[in-house]
């Protein structure tokens, strides 16, 4: 068996806030992310899916250790990273990368397109076959900018040539892992196929794992080998692509998928379609027992004072939940 | 009978120091009562400019408008565009209102959302704030936002995203318009919550009778709530039509570009998006003839190079399905099918 790139072992971050205004004593723990397990072989893609305040975004960032972990393990390569100082990290990063949301935000407006990409050179001391500029360049080339464009600013470019820049940056060392964080979702929709497709060469060709965070399920059902389906920190199904889209065991995955719009006005008529009920709850208060339980159309009794394990419900496929869905 | 809002051959454009900024260009449109048109396009495509010059809100000294937005009103038409502001402004929320895309920045953070809601009652009724706050209360009920007369009194950050948009739809409807035009409602929502948004407005719609302009990007969102469609691409409209045959025939190359390249979750597979190539035009600067022609594929199939040189027109090529496009119907047929043309 392959060993896999990145291990999460019951992940944990909590976040502590004031409850009651800034100047407030009282402390609430949100527990943004809740005791996550995932795992990731070399050259996969795994989608994390989920609405807003899951802790998707969270989860991305406490793997690259942006964030401290509270509880659980981070193994990357074998190696057990939690603890890791921000100095003993610092060759690592060369293998584990980002590419941000936000194209506007995440590149300095002050430097260079060259400058913001041979950066990754001079913080891990390498100096690449040629020099700097020359493989500056070449990245360039190869995710699909113009390298004539070397000295040019972020704001001469579009959204999805800022967007190419990050992913530039991003596979620039060859990493093992990148994780995309919303990678496309600040792009036109003519756009994100391009960066979609931009993502998948590049996989083929660096035997990169993707950890693919989105919202967007039309996207992450293209990109994955598998995906991981979270709710108020924790996960409620994980399988595998074709597995999970074509039968989905938990009602919140099922909800989830149902309510994605599809651009076929006559099949859309025809859809089923799940409505949920209310919003998200608060991750400082979750629920007890289920956290998805105040929105499930299937809720009995046990769902309320039970937390449902992540149990194996099939191959490959497991599911957090007493009363999962036939498949 | 008249359709309740009848667009003739709008155009905006806004001077800046770089040159003049043709934001949309001889828009023509309808939409009737109880009837709901989408328009599609890309950010820059003109879509909200559009619909902010039919509500009369864009400043009228530093922008040019031409053309007409007539709103056929029981006491007569009034074409929003030629109006004096003064006839507009009492329109506005009564006759037509809009739902904005981002209800945190569209609501007031320091009143109360009934305050805010009964002040919009207020312009058009006679009587007390207190009867301005029970209809608030109604129609907050009616969105589906529990417990509503506590929530009336809370401040727009105690909502969450979901139920301020709730908020922004009942203070649309607060004085019943008979024109709501919806610029991109769910485009910052979750998923289970866009759903239950469309589903409000396809309800609201109904009770109302409404005539409703959809906004958005999103084809999966058009699929869903659209009867008719219009599609832009750099500020004129290139295909419109009713909503099946946009997905099933759709006779423009963006629109079948634009289908091809997005994934979708009814279609397990592996296959290769199709991108469309480039990028969108400056609106400073389009290029002559056709604007799409650098990123179409099948420009190569008209003669005489007709498409770099000349700008098409929007012609009904299938009955009631207009398309801005030098390709014959039969070469249409070719590109659709391959690919396109869908199921």
């Amino acid at each position: 068996m392959t060993e896999p790139v990145l291990k999460l072992e019951g992940l944990k971050k909590y976040f502590e806030s004031t409850a009651g205004g800034a100047f407030s004593k009282r402390k609430v723990v949100v527990r943004a992310v809740d005791g996550v397990d995932l795992e990731i072989l070399p050259g996969q893609t795994v989608g994390l899916v989920g609405e807003s305040g899951c802790g998707k975004t969270t989860v991305g960032r406490t793997i690259l250790k942006l964030y401290e972990p509270t509880g659980g393990k981070i193994i990357f390569q074998g190696q057990d990273i939690t603890h890791l100082s921000r100095k003993r990290m610092k060759p690592l990063r060369s293998q584990m990368q980002m590419i941000f949301q936000d194209p506007f935000a995440s590149l300095n407006p002050r430097q260079t397109v060259g400058a913001l990409i041979g950066a990754t050179f001079d913080i891990q001391g390498i100096t690449p076959e040629g020099g700097v500029m020359k493989e500056v360049q070449r990245l360039m080339e190869r995710v699909g900018l113009n390298p004539e464009h070397y000295n040019r600013y972020p704001h001469e470019f579009s959204g999805g040539q800022r967007q190419r820049i990050g992913v530039a940056r991003a596979i620039a060392l060859k990493p093992k892992l990148i994780v995309a964080d919303e990678p496309v979702s600040a792009l036109d929709v003519s756009i994100q196929a391009q960066v979609v497709n931009l993502l998948d060469d590049l996989q083929q060709e660096f035997n990169m794992a993707y950890l693919f965070v989105a919202h967007d399920l039309s996207v992450v059902q293209h990109i994955s080998d598998r995906v991981v389906v979270m709710y108020l920190g924790k996960v409620m199904e994980e399988a595998d692509k074709t597995d999970l889209f074509a039968s989905p065991r938990h009602p919140y995955t099922k909800a989830l998928l149902s309510a994605v719009p599809v651009p076929d006005p006559i099949k859309g008529r025809a859809r089923e379609r799940i409505m949920l009920q209310g919003d998200l709850p608060s991750p400082a208060n979750p629920p007890a027992g289920c956290v998805f339980h105040t929105r499930c159309w299937k809720v009995q009794d046990k769902c309320r004072t039970e937390v449902p394990e992540l149990l194996q419900i099939s191959t490959r496929h497991r599911t957090a939940c007493h009363f999962p869905e036939p498949a | 009978m008249k359709p309740f809002l009848e667009v003739k051959n709008l155009s905006v454009s806004f001077p800046t120091e770089d040159g003049l900024v043709r934001a949309s260009d001889g828009i023509s449109f309808t939409v009737s009562r109880g009837e709901t048109l989408a328009v599609v396009g890309e950010s820059g495509s003109g879509k909200s400019v559009t619909s902010l010059a039919v509500m009369g809100l864009h400043n009228r000294k530093s922008t040019n408008i031409s053309g007409e937005a007539i709103l056929n009103l029981p006491t007569g038409p009034v074409d929003t565009i030629s109006a004096p502001s003064e006839v507009v402004r009492k329109l506005r929320g009564k006759s037509m209102a809009m739902i904005f895309q981002d209800p945190m920045s569209a609501l007031h953070p320091y009143y109360t959302i009934g305050n805010q809601m009964g002040e919009a009652w207020g312009l058009y009724n006679e009587g007390s704030k207190a009867d301005g706050i029970k209809r608030a209360v109604e129609l907050l009920d009616l969105v589906g936002i529990p417990d509503a007369a506590k929530r009336v009194k809370e401040y727009p950050h105690q909502f969450s995203g979901g139920m301020r948009q709730r908020v922004m739809i009942a203070m649309a409807l607060m004085n019943n318009p008979s024109l709501l035009i919806a610029d991109e409602p769910t485009t910052a929502l979750d998923v289970t919550i866009q759903s239950q948004i469309l589903q409000l407005l396809r309800d609201m719609q109904k009770e109302f009778n409404m005539a409703v302009i959809l906004i958005t990007h999103d084809l999966g969102v058009v699929a869903e709530v659209a009867d008719r469609v219009c599609v832009m691409y750099a500020g004129k409209i290139v295909e419109q039509s009713n909503i099946d045959d946009v997905y099933y025939q759709p006779d423009h190359p963006y629109t079948i570009g634009l289908l091809n390249s997005i994934p979708r979750v009814d279609r397990l597979g592996d296959h290769r998006l199709q991108a469309i190539p480039g990028q969108p035009p400056s609106l400073i600067s389009l290029p002559p003839g056709c604007s799409f022609r650098p990123r179409c594929a099948h420009a190569r199939l008209v003669p005489n190079n007709r498409c770099a040189t000349d700008v098409p027109n929007l012609d009904e090529k299938l009955p009631a399905h207009f398309s801005r496009c030098h390709l014959t119907e039969s070469q249409l047929v070719q590109v659709r099918t391959p690919t396109g043309g869908l199921i």
